[in-house]
Parts: structure tokens; sequence; C-alpha cells
């Protein structure tokens, strides 16, 4: 094959081979835990299912689903390889540049889908410890999991995109203010992003978006 | 296989012929260094290109200039009329689906004291002539294309040249995509300024033409000898022009009649295939060779990938393809969402497309779909709601 287009991109020979032949791939009905990350309207989306071994930490089994590119594709594939079997411990020692490197690089302009598979495991081991109790769901969680949530026109987490305003926690509730109106298409995919980022948690949810 | 014709075309072997001939033998240029025989045959070989092309559109051959292509001659059209007409309002108006070289041109001329106006369009890609009457207060020129470069919209110019002339405005229009392809009547249009390409209708690359209608006032935009009526100096790309000219005679209207049909096929099979949808109007008012469609709950970049992997080459509105990480702004101005434009896949066919052609792509089309959803959470959180 001539995979003109690849070379265009400027995608690896292992990049290619996991987004032709993705590791991994699919659902784990009973996950003790899933994460989402990323947005359809940014085109970039991970679903990761994950089962541990409780006495260890360790990661039994991971799948993921994508929406995405090639290299969305590829790097979610990459990752999953790299820490299943491994502890959270050891699993959290693997950065995103070890994933870019492990698949022989990625284009400047993809880096941002190694990050987000990165994150999205990191959502995962978040929502796992909260469930556990060894954290406390506080401001600090809450914005560790916001990490997960972009904004699609920047194309940047909604942090540094600098959208959300103030995160409080009272008990079980968290509240989130945002810079987007109410009314705008913006607010309708946050919406639905940053449930889909505390789903599983036993959290309620008050968004609060701009008149 | 190759299925992005709005992107380039492959030449000609009839065009290449003549045009080997003007490169190799018939080298001269016109009122050039050379003999007296090798001048007048370039100039009358550009005399009769310039005739074959202003037939295409019902216009008389000193109205025809030739260009290096679609881009250059919307510069020169835009920026031309901009510059001069003085005597009219400083707004240009445009739509939001044009091409970007109309598009980043007028945004440009806002920098330089101008005031632009940017038309939208419907959720077919259509500019509604009747609501133009309201933007045009102050207006300079209105530059509305033929044919949409993604969705293939056919624009009725007619209707909107009919109200730009009665408000004494310039009008130009990008037939880039359309020419020699779709029926062009410079007259019963009402158009000043047409711009027309080469490369699209299986001419050469680098060459293309701008109808400036007689009495209509240009500032030229490069500076050189008289050639081109001033308005594009420099040695004339002559054997460009030659396979040009040839190029349009070799389009012929079966030939746009038979992509229409094989396209009708395309559109109809791919429309089959679950959680589609057509972005751009329905067969007759849409550019003959286009088909533009989104494939909900999986991404244009990652279709492209795998299509290109089993041979088949396509185009994407999807951001993900885009240097800039941009979605197709077409996409968007036609209300599509955001994951619409990320899934829009374009195929454009050529006059040479094959039935067996359409049918391995909608064959290798769906399977790359299935192989997709099938990875997609999207997919898998609608069939568990179905």
């Amino acid at each position: 094959m001539s995979e003109t287009l690849a070379k265009r991109f400027g995608y690896s020979e292992k990049v290619m081979d996991h987004f032709k032949n993705p590791r991994n791939v699919g659902v784990i009905e009973d996950a003790d835990i899933t994460s989402k990350v990323g947005s359809v309207a940014c085109g970039d989306l991970i679903k990761l299912y994950l089962k541990f071994d409780p006495d260890r930490d360790q990661i039994k089994d991971i799948k993921f689903e994508s929406y995405g590119c090639a290299a969305n594709i590829a790097t979610s594939s990459m990752m999953t390889e790299m820490v299943k079997g491994k502890t959270i411990d050891e699993a959290r020692k693997v950065s995103f540049k070890d994933i870019s490197e492990t698949l022989g690089g990625l284009p400047k302009i993809k880096l941002h889908c190694a990050v987000l598979s990165r994150q999205g495991l990191e959502t995962a081991f978040l929502k796992y410890e909260a469930k556990k109790g060894r954290v406390k769901i506080d401001e600090l969680f809450v914005n560790r999991i916001l990490r997960g949530v972009l904004d699609p026109v920047q194309g940047v987490d909604i942090i540094s995109a600098k959208i959300l305003d103030k995160a409080t926690v009272e008990g079980k509730k968290i509240t989130l203010s945002l810079n987007a109106s109410a009314d705008s298409e913006l607010a309708k995919s946050l919406a639905e992003d940053i449930r889909d980022a505390f789903e599983g948690l036993d959290i309620e949810l008050d968004l609060k978006f701009r008149e | 296989m190759y299925l992005d014709n709005a992107e380039t075309t492959r030449l000609d072997p009839a065009v290449l012929d003549l045009m080997e001939e003007f490169m190799l033998n018939k080298y001269g240029v016109p009122a050039g260094e050379f003999g007296y025989g090798l001048e007048e045959e370039a100039a009358e070989a550009i005399e009769r290109a310039r005739e074959v092309i202003a037939k295409r559109i019902n216009a008389s051959p000193e109205e025809v200039i030739f260009t290096s292509g679609g881009t250059e001659s919307n510069n020169i059209a835009i920026l031309g009329a901009a510059r001069s007409n003085f005597y009219k309002g400083k707004r240009l108006v445009t739509s939001r689906i044009e091409h970007k070289s109309v598009l980043r041109i007028v945004d440009k001329l806002t920098r330089h004291g101008f005031e632009r106006t940017l038309l939208d369009v419907d959720r077919e890609g259509f500019v509604n002539p009747d609501s133009l009457v309201n933007s045009l207060e102050d207006a300079r020129l209105v530059s509305v294309q033929h044919a949409n470069q993604e969705i293939g919209t056919l624009q009725d110019v007619a209707a909107i040249g009919d109200v730009a002339r009665s408000c004494d405005l310039l009008f130009h229009c990008d037939a880039v995509q359309s020419f020699a392809k779709e029926k062009i009547d410079v007259q019963t249009m009402k158009v000043d300024l047409l711009s027309m390409s080469s490369h699209l209708i299986h001419g050469p690359k680098g060459v293309g033409a701008l109808y400036v209608r007689d009495g209509v006032k240009l500032e030229s935009v490069l500076e050189g000898d008289d050639r081109e009526r001033g308005l594009r100096p420099g040695t004339p790309n002559v054997a460009g022009i030659v396979g040009f000219a040839k190029a349009v005679e070799l389009m012929t209207d079966k030939d746009a009649e038979r992509m229409r049909r094989l396209r009708n096929e395309l559109t109809d099979l791919l429309l089959a295939i679950p959680d589609s949808r057509l972005n751009g109007p329905k067969s007759d008012r849409r550019l003959c060779n286009n088909v533009n469609i989104s494939f909900r709950y999986v991404e244009g970049e990652a279709i492209l990938m795998h299509l290109d992997l089993k041979g088949l080459v396509v185009n994407t509105g999807s951001a993900c393809y885009s240097q800039k990480l941009e979605p197709s702004h077409v996409i968007r101005a036609i209300g599509g969402t955001l994951e619409e434009s990320h899934s829009s896949t374009r195929l454009t066919l050529s006059k040479w497309t094959t039935r067996d052609e359409v049918a391995y792509a909608t064959e290798t089309i769906k399977q790359v779909v299935e192989t997709l959803r099938a990875q997609s959470p999207l997919a898998r959180k609608v069939s568990q709601r179905k």
C-alpha cells in the first residue's frame, strides 16, 4: 500500500499500524471505572473502560473507544498497551511524551491526541481513587477532572481556555460557573462533556452559564 | 482511484499533445524577440483560445483576459474593482461560503478602509437574492460564487446579478468550480466579472481567465507591460492558455450530463448508509460532479486515512484534516454542527469516472464507516438508546 496520505501527515509506521489494527478497542461490560475525555465538537474524544485488581491497584484490563482522527485512535491504542498490567503508581509514570515516542513520534499538530489519551487515564484513576474514598472530592479534584474537558474553539482544556470561571464544592454538590452564554452551541456541548466527565461519581452537578 | 476532482484533475492527454507542440516547436511569445513566424503563431493561438473561452460564457473575446488561475482572477477582479470605481460606496458584499481567495482579499481590504458584508446562506448554501437588497447601501462590489467548492450549491446567479445591476453595482462571480461544466451566460446572468480556471476540467494547472465586461473599470494589481489589457502583464503562458482552451473544447455537455447521472447514483448509494446526511442541495441546483455527505459518529480524517490505504482519494471538511485544525467554514455557514463538519466527506467526479468506480467507492466507504463506527462510543450510545 502506498500510504501517501499517511506520509503527508507525517504519521510513522507504528502510528499507522495502531490506527489500522487498534489494540484493546471495545468495551468492558462490567468495568470498575469508565472515563470519557475530549469532545464531539472538537472531533477528538475517547472513552476508557478499566478493570482493577483491588488488592494491588493493578490495571487488570483496559479498553477504549474513539471518535477522532488516526492519531487519536493510535495514541489510545498505544496508551492502553503501555499501561495494561501496571499498577496505578507505575502507570502514572507513563507520560504523553512516552506514548508519542513509543509510537515513533507524532506530527506536532497531533501531539494533543497523546495528551488526551493520557488525560483519559488520569481521569479514570481519579475516579477510582474517589470511589475508594482515598481522595476527597474538593476543588482540586474537580479541577483535575476538568482537564479532560475541551473547549472546541481553542482545542485546549476548559481551564487553560479560561472557560471555567469558578468551581465550588459543598458536600456532594459541585457548582461550576462557566464563561459561555446559556443558549450557545458551546454551552450545550460543554454541559454534555462535563456531565460525562463526572459520570459514575456520587455527586450532584450544578452548571451555571452566563445569561 | 481519485474522486477529488474539485481539488484538481488529471490532464487530458489530447491537451498535453497540443501543449507539447507549443513548448517544443511553437515556443514563441507574442511581441517577443523571436522571428516573425513564431511570434505570430503564438499570438494567433492565444486569440483563438480567447475566442473559445469567450464563446463558452457568451462574451466577446476582448472581454477575456488570461491569468495564472482562479485565485489570481479573483484577486485581480476584487482588488481591481475596489481600487477603482470611486464614485460608488466603500462596501464589499460577499457570501460566507466563498473560496478563501475571495474571503481573504475582502478581509484584507477591510484593513484599508473598506466595509464588508458577509451574506448568510440557508441550510443548502443559497444566498437569498431578495435579502441582498438590504445589504447594498454604500456598496461598490458584490462577489458571489456560481458553484460552491465543498457542497456544490449552484447559486441563482441571474437573480443576484439582477439585484446588483438594478442597484448599479459591480457583480463579480467566482465560477472556478462550474466553468465548462455548468451553463454560464454572462449576459443573462448579468455578471460584470467572472473567474475561471483550467485545472478543474482536465486542463493544465497555473492558467485561468477573467471575464471583464466591456466598460468595467479595474485598476491593475500587477505592473508591467500592456499584455492582457495591462491587467495581467508579463510573458503569457502560451502552452497553458492553448491547453486550457483545448480542455474547454473537450469538456462537453454530454460529459456534464454523464457526471450528473453518476453523481446522483453515488449520492443515493451513500445516503443508504445509516445516519448519513447530504450537505448542500439536491440534484438540479447542485454542481454536476459534487457529492458531500456527513457520516455521523465518525471523524473525517480517520475516514480519509482508511480510504487512502484502500487506494481511494476523497476530501473532508474535518478540522483534524486541516493544518490549522479549523473546521470547514462552509459546513458551519450552512448551520451544520461541528460534528457534521468533522465527518463531512466530499467526493467529486471527473469526466472519466465510471460506474464501476462509483460502486467500488460506495462499498469501500461503507466498510470504513462501519469499521470506525464499531470503534466509536457515540455510535454505541445511540444503538443502546434505540
